[in-house]
């Protein structure tokens, strides 16, 4: 008795959503193929790339995972931790521009 | 969303909800499937694992004197005589976010009862999956036979291999289980397994269309993780 309680209670989203981010989705993926395909370079190529990528990341998860709609225990438990692998990459920078360094300085002075 | 509620329990919306959630008795995310607040914490890790992967191949790449092999040259497609970049990790791309989008379709048709439809969509889902493994094989063994090996390779820098075949072999691994997955479940909808609230055999839980949701944040993730593969090892 109480399962199908609990199944009538459930709801779902019109399938236009769906529809909408599968469609941006596609497009976006596309600009970041036509990022590559007239070669931009540098700093232009570099924010393009992230650009689309965080957009596509934030579209998917909160959209096709449902977050947008979750509750805000479950998003924060998700999102905080991703800014310990923010410290990490900042830490990782640093160190291979420290190796980068070394190679360079011991190649022109000799080991 | 479709969380079931709990009798007596009346859940808050916004911060009030978190603050409640966070300082409940017994446990928190009350009302959510344990199986899907599982989910979460397993995707949770599976981030960390491949943000490691990601975050030790940009240290690789960065700290290399050896020019880096150019991706959209390395994986270019000879096709009518002409070399088109990147071709075949774009087709990838769109096959995945296509399976990704029928699968958001079958979680929803599931909610909503709809047995064939959600159990064509998951189908459709693994098919798709099983497409992209395939592609992914083929892209294997034509840079095998190019000479990549994880200690060497004829374009630039030696660590290119072993990043290449760490990073995409394990999303392959994870998206070859996902097919697997996929075609389990497919199966178990079209046998009317979640209407009829047949148990399953890892669990003596009943069965009920949440675990599409459940195994539809497992594929949404690895479609996820194949945008940043794409942005950072193809693109970059």
């Amino acid at each position: 008795m109480s399962e199908t309680k609990k199944q009538e209670q459930t709801t779902t989203h019109k399938i236009g959503i769906y529809l909408w981010i599968w469609g941006l989705l596609f497009v976006l993926s596309f600009f970041s193929y036509m990022v590559d395909w007239y070669q931009f370079q540098g700093l232009l190529r570099w924010s393009l790339i992230l650009l689309f990528m965080f957009l596509k990341a934030g579209l998917i998860m909160a959209f096709f995972m449902h977050l947008f709609w979750e509750r805000y225990a479950l998003v924060n438990v998700l999102l905080w931790p991703m800014t310990a692998i923010g410290c990490f990459i900042f830490l990782m920078v640093a160190e291979f521009k420290y190796t980068v360094f070394t190679r360079l300085f011991y190649f022109v002075v000799g080991g | 969303m479709s969380d079931p509620k709990i009798e007596g329990y009346e859940f808050k919306p916004g911060f009030s909800g978190m603050a409640q959630d966070t300082g409940s008795d017994q446990t928190m995310f009350k009302g959510v499937h344990w199986g899907k607040a599982m989910m979460w914490i397993f995707l949770l890790s599976d981030t960390f694992i491949f943000s490691c992967f990601l975050i030790s191949y940009m240290k690789g790449r960065g700290s290399t004197l050896i020019d880096w092999p150019n991706p959209s040259e390395v994986f270019a497609l000879h096709v009518g005589g002409v070399d088109v970049p990147l071709l075949l990790i774009a087709i990838m791309t769109f096959v995945l976010i296509t399976s990704s989008g029928t699968m958001a379709l079958a979680v929803k048709y599931g909610y909503e009862k709809n047995r064939k439809m959600c159990g064509w969509l998951i189908l459709a889902t693994a098919i798709g999956g099983l497409t992209f493994v395939g592609m992914q094989a083929f892209e294997w063994s034509k840079l095998i036979h190019e000479g990549v090996r994880p200690w060497e390779n004829p374009f630039g820098a030696k660590q290119f291999g072993s990043f290449f075949f760490m990073i995409t072999g394990f999303h392959g691994t994870h998206v070859s289980i996902g097919v697997i997955f996929l075609f389990i479940y497919a199966y178990k909808t079209f046998k009317g397994h979640y209407d009829d609230e047949k148990r399953g055999w890892f669990t003596t839980m009943k069965g009920n269309y949440v675990e599409i949701e459940i195994l539809g944040l497992y594929w949404h993730f690895v479609d996820l993780v194949w945008v940043f593969i794409f942005a950072f090892f193809y693109l970059w």
